[in-house]
């Protein structure tokens, strides 16, 4: 059922964009690939994406790093709070990002009325826009592990004579290094494909394969250079995707684990104060500024104005009020939940199971292409594929809850696996030799064990699905524009109304958003004995 | 002496962990801290290796205090309770650590290797990978690795814990030999009487941070310092008495003690072997309530009337059966006074 899902929904559309793009008056023309390479804008394009993701990585390894150890490591009031806070990005729509940093560094942004400093015409923008949103990446995926590391690893290599830093070095560095890869490449894949923050952050100087993607569509109306230029970005992200794998299962070499809980100690020493207030330091710059700058914009006019003009219809440029959008948005993401839930769900069992054949194995990466695979690509594959016979949903309202739940069905199964592979099968038997049937069996063991997975899965699947974008601006219907679709079509408009209008539908959507996170963290933190961990597990 | 704890403290928020604790070991000396969980055994490890800061007090080496001397530049060695290998080397990396971190070239490295892989009863494991080993192998790995390092003391932290009791009862056989051929000066811990008791030259026994008794395994198995001690080292027949000249008062009747005991209120210590059944006519009458076999003989529970049970020691063929009446009298060779 998830395999046949799949096909559909998601290999099929992407059939139908090679078709497009390689095929012209009924003919196979596989050298229209070397022509639209050949084109030096092209090139531009592709040199760019690559750069200002290796940059991106980068920068946002160095500044999450210490974020990590902090985190994993030391015990400080607030600790907890600092963690759901370098989260909020990572749920955050991207639209909501880039309208933060517009806000914080573009014209008539914060930085320019105070310093006359604008970044918005630089990469720079771009860069720091990529660190806010993958900062929790880094810290998740390897500050969850080193959390997990034995102290007394490092402090057996001291007592055979290592110095603090050689210790690091030699026991706990090797340990981590896996987890480092596997962020490092999950952050240059979030970047390589880049949409929302580069498509109103970068102007028209910058643009990466996925906004060129989409303006060689919506604006140009090349469709074949379009679906070209997807399969050599589809090409990129299967590669990288296929060195994550190799990473993630190099990863599950035997490491001495311990409970998280009990890892972390007061910070003691200069060096941990400084490493501690330089992480608080770089967080409430990087993460916190932009947020509450954003909100500062969208309240900054007399008596709420931005706000009241989002429900008048008159004069925007939508059919319908701004404030409808809320709406939609929500109606879309509950069904989108649905879908990925049932999809997630079912494919996670099927994955966990431990006579899982190497075939089910495969679909365990296959799953997670949709995440690689840009939004933009599933957005555009549907428009060409499923708007003529044999399916034609272009008018159906479903399209777009569809793509948003192919974009969240990785995400159900990333939270669901390590759950449902943990339940212990002598549990079942425990309770199989007290007299349970296997229907009893599954509700007694497993549903308990689970239900709190599925609901931060569900959770997950609904926050991906509000602030959904590069699917859904294609899709979406002019009349039933989502939140970040409405954001940034008024951020497209000239005039303070537009913008200050943006900004409050930003500060909306992130607070639900916000707010959707905030109840998984106390969901996870309530989870005893439980290590997994929603946002790590990629 | 080579190390010496001058009233060393340490507290964890508002409980003492360590409170006050004075020990010395001299060179060459093999002594076990023996202690129930909780009792800060391990933090007394670790202050002693500088991974734990003191409070209060001093840890000296060769006479000199250590304060401030980081834990890599101490010189012991701490063998830890679940080993803490390192997955990520094979035997030989692991092995070949401490030479490294003190400068020894790759020749160097691989001879140590190869003199203490022997040494443990493992040569030839050098290219093993850790996670391939089994609990007895690994403990020998760990022993290798610390010994590599040649601290100047060596401090064990329940170094057979986790091995199954065969094993364990040959290793520490091993272990002994090794030290004495090596002159190794160790400090262990365990919770484990006999195999402290089968390992030191001296037993530390600790309770709540502090240290309870010391001495010699023979002094603390014959006269442990008080009734916290016997119990711990597995008696049971402890109870308050009345000391007299010859004689002391206790809820099981008049018992007799050695000439030399100190007179007045103290605890009383009957060993199960001075616990000598009788017909049940004579003695002190008593209700046998369980029976469990402890290899050499046989334990006996006893229930008498209004008095605390007690524990009788005997031979198999001699036991009586669980129910039976029989009567029950003591030995003064095998009662002690204690402080």
């Amino acid at each position: 059922m998830p395999a046949a899902f799949f096909a559909v929904f998601f290999a099929y559309p992407v059939a139908a964009i090679v078709a497009r793009g390689l095929k012209a008056d009924g003919h196979w023309r596989p050298g229209r690939i070397a022509d639209v390479l050949g084109d030096g804008g092209v090139r531009h394009v592709l040199w760019f994406t690559t750069w200002q993701a290796l940059a991106s990585t980068a920068l946002t390894l160095l500044v999450a790093l210490p974020g990590a150890y902090v985190l994993a490591r030391l015990d400080f009031p607030g600790r907890r709070l600092l963690r759901a806070v370098v989260t909020v990005p990572f749920v955050l729509p991207t639209v909501v990002a880039g309208s933060a940093w517009l806000a914080l560094v573009g014209r008539g942004g914060l930085l320019d009325t105070l310093w006359g400093v604008r970044l918005d015409t630089t990469v720079w923008a771009i860069l720091l826009a990529h660190v806010f949103f993958n900062y929790a990446v880094v810290v998740r995926t390897v500050g969850g592990l080193w959390a997990q590391l034995d102290p007394r690893q490092e402090e057996a290599a001291r007592m055979l004579g290592a110095s603090r830093l050689t210790a690091w070095r030699t026991v706990t560095l090797p340990a981590l290094a896996p987890a480092v890869a596997a962020a490092a490449l999950m952050v240059f894949l979030f970047t390589f494909t880049s949409f929302g923050v580069v498509q109103i952050l970068g102007g028209p100087r910058f643009a990466t394969l996925e906004v060129e993607i989409y303006r060689q569509t919506s604006e140009i109306f090349d469709l074949s250079t379009a679906a070209v230029l997807t399969l050599v970005q589809f090409a990129a992200v299967a590669a990288i995707l296929a060195v994550h794998a190799r990473t993630v299962r190099r990863r599950e070499r035997a490491l001495r684990l311990v409970d998280a809980s009990r890892t972390a100690r007061r910070p003691r020493g200069a060096t941990q104060w400084a490493l501690l207030t330089g992480v608080l330091l770089s967080v409430a710059v990087l993460v916190l500024l932009p947020l509450a700058v954003l909100v500062q914009r969208s309240l900054d006019a007399p008596g709420l104005r931005y706000y009241r003009a989002l429900s008048s219809d008159d004069g925007n440029i939508f059919l319908v009020a701004p404030i409808t959008a809320i709406g939609t948005s929500l109606e879309y993401a509950l069904a989108a939940t649905a879908i990925a839930v049932a999809i997630g769900g079912l494919a996670a069992g099927a994955l966990a199971r431990r006579d899982a054949g190497r075939l089910v194995r495969g679909f365990d990466a296959l799953l997670m292409l949709p995440l690689g695979v840009s939004a933009v690509t599933v957005g555009f594959g549907f428009l060409i594929a499923l708007d003529t016979p044999p399916l034609d949903l272009r008018a159906s309202w479903i399209l777009v809850p569809l793509a948003q739940a192919l974009v969240g069905v990785p995400f159900v199964v990333r939270t669901m696996l390590p759950v449902l592979r943990a339940v212990d099968t002598r549990l079942r038997e425990a309770a199989a030799v007290l007299g349970a049937s296997p229907w009893r069996v599954w509700r007694a063991v497993d549903l308990p064990l689970v239900r709190r997975a599925l609901l931060i899965a569900a959770g997950f699947a609904f926050a991906v699905s509000l602030g959904e974008f590069g699917a859904t601006v294609f899709i979406a219907r002019p009349d039933r524009p989502t939140l970040p679709v409405a954001v940034t079509r008024l951020l497209g408009r000239p005039g303070d109304l537009n913008y200050g209008q943006a900004m409050a539908l930003s500060t909306i959507l992130m607070l639900v958003c916000a707010a959707t996170l905030l109840l998984l963290e106390g969901l996870r933190g309530r989870t005893t004995g439980d290590r997994t961990d929603p946002t790590g597990e990629f | 002496m080579l190390l010496g704890l001058q009233g060393a403290t340490v507290r964890f928020g508002r409980r003492t962990v360590l409170d006050a604790v004075d020990l010395d070991v001299a060179e060459g000396e093999i002594v076990c801290v023996l202690g129930p969980s909780g009792s800060g055994k391990s933090t007394l490890l670790r202050a002693v290796a500088g991974l734990q800061p003191l409070d209060a007090g001093r840890v000296l080496l060769d006479g000199r205090d250590q304060a401030g001397v980081p834990a890599h530049r101490r010189g012991v060695g701490l063998m830890f309770q679940d080993h803490q290998l390192f997955p990520h080397r094979d035997v030989a990396g692991n092995v070949a650590f401490g030479p490294r971190m003190h400068g020894a070239d790759r020749r160097e490295q691989a001879e140590r290797v190869r003199e203490l892989l022997e040494l443990v009863g493992l040569p030839g494991a050098e290219r093993r990978a850790v996670a391939a080993l089994s609990g007895g192998e690994q403990q020998r790995v760990a022993l290798a690795r610390a010994l590599a390092a040649r601290p100047r003391l060596l401090m064990l932290d329940e170094p057979l814990g986790q091995l199954d009791r065969s094993l364990r009862e040959r290793l520490v056989v091993e272990l002994r030999e090794l030290f004495g051929r090596l002159g190794t000066t160790v400090l262990a811990v365990t919770h484990d009487q006999g195999e402290a008791f089968a390992l030191a030259d001296r037993v530390v026994v600790m309770r709540d941070g502090r240290i309870a008794q010391s001495g010699t395994p023979l002094q603390v198995w014959q006269r442990p310092a008080d009734a916290f001690v016997a119990r711990f080292l597995g008696f049971d027949n402890v109870v308050q008495a009345t000391v007299g000249d010859t004689a002391a008062d206790t809820p099981w009747g008049k018992l007799p003690v050695p000439e030399d005991s100190p007179r007045g209120t103290r605890t009383l210590l009957v060993r199960p072997a001075g616990v000598r059944l009788v017909p049940a006519a004579e003695g002190l009458r008593c209700t046998v309530t369980a029976r469990t076999f402890q290899g050499t003989h046989v334990a006996v529970h006893l229930q008498p009337r209004d008095a605390p049970r007690l524990q009788a020691a005997c031979a198999l063929r001699e036991a009586p059966e669980v129910g039976q009446e029989v009567g029950v009298a003591f030995d003064a060779a095998e009662i002690a006074v204690l402080g």
